[in-house]
């Protein structure tokens, strides 16, 4: 038997994977040690973050402030960029001495790459891309409620289960499903970026973080790869995954494509979101290809989705029909996009849009 | 030097996707199709082979059906197929998955100038997993998310792709490198390439096959075997209804605004 399947209870506390890239910690960092905060408190543990990488110490106090008890550091020139060898050996060493019994790592193209290989190392299972985590199972039932079509309240469940539920859609959101891991540990999920909620920060917690080294067991010849450059693009890459409110243009604006943009970029800065578009508007050149929503492009779902001269092809829809609350314009008071909208306005996106950014932006006055 | 490609076949979810009331996926309605991103990765395997004359083995795990789809792949210009299948292997998860394939992979032989190719991930679990950890498994060097691959001697160059821009990693053969579609454009089947298909070999791996591989751990593969189960499996609930506004005007504006405010959406 595998050394992790036979005395679970010996694996404590949550930890949280925080990737920094050139010393900056990303976003999805505080998401996940806010999430974990509350997995700790439901499992009644601590909760540690795991950092890696070169004089990066200077970062443990603001990942403290989201909610971490503890940092778990590990400095090495080696860990300075990103290497699937150096990182992977560098977690499981620390993880089979501290011994956590669930570990997230956030869903981006690293942890994605980190994840699985730690996974098999460790001889565990992996969950990939959770879009929520639950321990307690009466707040499991409680989000099943609101996010399935299964009558719970005829269902056996046992309330005392204490396994990582760790929810994911598939086929496109189709489908939902919750994994567990009952035999392993730690049990491990990667958590899409943007969909957990960054919790609000705290000083005295930021202050009071606690950091434990262990030692860190890593030469050259660990290390099979090597790093010849980073590159940022030279344009920022406009972030869709992670907003919260996106206002797409599609082939309605093709009268006046520069216009258009405009005004979905002066309704998009009024919310506080980024502009997005169809695929013709990305074929057309008038918008780079990052900034496209659908099957080929970014599946989104954020809290807003606004669509502005958009028809509302299968293909469009399959990257945001999740979106908590769609918002269309169109002409076309019969175009698909209607059939998912949960506002339709009937309407010249030239002439709606501007007023839609007025009305919002005194709201928004309105609230501070 | 060989090429190993790892390929599955897929449910096209492009198209209509059938759920049975039970929650699960109906894949008999729907259409199977080669996994995308593993058609960029036989693609990339074909090149080398263009360029250096390597030999190029697609290596799938599934239901017999998939032997189509490895047929396809020969079609295409690959020279060999090994089809993974067996009910023993049957409701793998990941991990499962990954140390099969593994040893498949193992039982073909691994030598100092191969390449092993997967697609970044699959449509149908979009999980990403299975290659990094085929990699682990084989104790190979790992490259994911591969945009531009090249390759001299026994040294590979990525251009590995990030969110923010990417990475070049120069890595030794043997080792294993996950494609994305950004990295080239599939090839088609050419008619005398469907004839020659014929005459190519695919052999089929089953559980006796691959059962005193010593990269098999019994105990951990399979539906029993599989580290992660699912614990439940549902359907969303249907949207409701939206609601068409009167009129396209500044009171239409400010009312929905009005209404985004009061439900805190904004």
């Amino acid at each position: 038997m595998a050394y992790n399947s036979m005395d679970l209870a010996a694996f404590k506390d949550v930890w949280v994977f925080c990737e920094q890239r050139e010393g900056k910690l990303m976003p999805t960092d505080f998401e996940l040690i806010s999430e974990g905060r509350k997995l700790a408190d439901e499992l009644g543990v601590k909760l540690c973050g795991l950092l890696l990488g070169d004089n990066v110490e200077g970062l443990c106090k603001e990942l403290a402030g989201y909610g971490a008890d503890k940092i778990v550091l590990c400095e090495s020139p080696l860990l300075k960029y990103y290497t699937t060898d150096a990182y992977a050996k560098v977690i499981c060493d620390a993880i089979e001495e501290l011994k956590p019994e669930v570990f997230l790592i956030g869903a981006s193209t690293i942890g994605r790459d980190l994840g699985p290989r730690c996974a098999a190392r460790l001889h565990t299972g992996l969950c990939a891309d959770c879009t929520h985590l639950d321990v307690d199972v009466p707040k499991y039932l409680d989000f099943l409620r609101t996010s399935s079509t299964l009558d719970i309240d005829n269902m056996k469940f046992d309330m005392e289960d204490r396994n990582l539920k760790m929810t994911r859609p598939a086929f496109g959101g189709h489908l939902m499903a919750t994994i567990i891991c009952p035999r392993f540990r730690p049990a491990m999920a990667t958590v899409r970026p943007g969909v957990m909620r960054r919790a609000e920060f705290d000083r005295a917690k930021a202050d009071a973080v606690e950091i434990v080294r262990p030692e860190v067991k890593l030469t050259a010849e660990d290390v099979h790869t090597e790093v010849v450059e980073v590159v940022k693009a030279a344009k920022k890459i406009v972030d869709l995954v992670g907003a919260d409110f996106i206002v797409s243009v599609g082939r309605g604006i093709s009268k006046n494509v520069e216009q258009g943009i405009k005004l979905a970029e002066d309704l998009a800065e009024a919310l506080g979101g980024v502009v997005g578009g169809s695929r013709a508007v990305i074929d057309n050149g008038w918008l780079s290809a990052d900034h496209q929503v659908g099957q080929t492009g970014k599946t989104v779902h954020p809290k807003v989705y606004i669509a502005l001269g958009i028809s509302g092809a299968i293909q469009h829809k399959a990257g945001m029909q999740d979106s908590e609350c769609i918002i269309a314009v169109n002409t076309n008071e019969s175009a698909p996009i209607f059939e998912i909208a949960d506002y339709g306005i009937c309407g010249d996106l030239f002439k709606v849009t501007p007023m839609l950014t007025e009305a919002i932006k005194a709201q928004k006055a309105k609230k501070q | 030097m060989k090429v190993i490609v790892c390929v599955k076949q897929v449910p096209d979810t492009s198209g209509k996707v059938a759920v049975n009331p039970d929650g699960t996926l109906n894949r008999a309605s729907m259409q199977t199709i080669t996994n995308p991103d593993d058609m960029n990765a036989v693609e990339a395997a074909l090149k080398l082979k263009d360029e250096t004359g390597c030999k190029v083995v697609v290596v799938s795990m599934g239901p017999p059906p998939a032997m189509g789809m490895l047929r396809e792949l020969l079609a295409m210009g690959a020279d060999e197929g090994v089809l993974i299948s067996g009910r023993e292997f049957g409701g793998s998860d990941t991990y499962a998955t990954s140390q099969i394939i593994a040893a498949g992979i193992n039982h073909l032989g691994i030598e100092k100038d191969d390449i092993v190719m997967c697609g970044r991930q699959a449509i149908d679990g979009d999980t990403a997993q299975v290659g990094p950890q085929i990699a682990e498994k084989l104790h190979l060097p790992q490259v994911t998310y591969a945009a531009k691959i090249e390759k001299e001697g026994d040294t590979v160059t990525v251009q590995r792709m990030l969110e923010d821009g990417y990475m070049t990693v120069k890595v030794q053969t043997p080792c294993l490198i996950t494609c994305i579609k950004e990295l080239n454009e599939p090839r088609y089947m050419s008619v005398g390439g469907v004839y020659e298909s014929f005459k190519k070999p695919i052999a089929v791996f089953d559980f006796n096959t691959l059962k005193d591989d010593p990269l098999i751990d019994l105990t951990t593969i399979g539906l029993k075997g599989s580290p992660t189960n699912i614990f439940k499996s549902f359907t969303p609930p249907p949207k409701g209804v939206g609601q068409m506004l009167e009129g396209a005007d500044k009171a239409t504006c400010e009312g929905l605004a009005e209404t985004l405010a009061a439900k805190h959406i904004i």
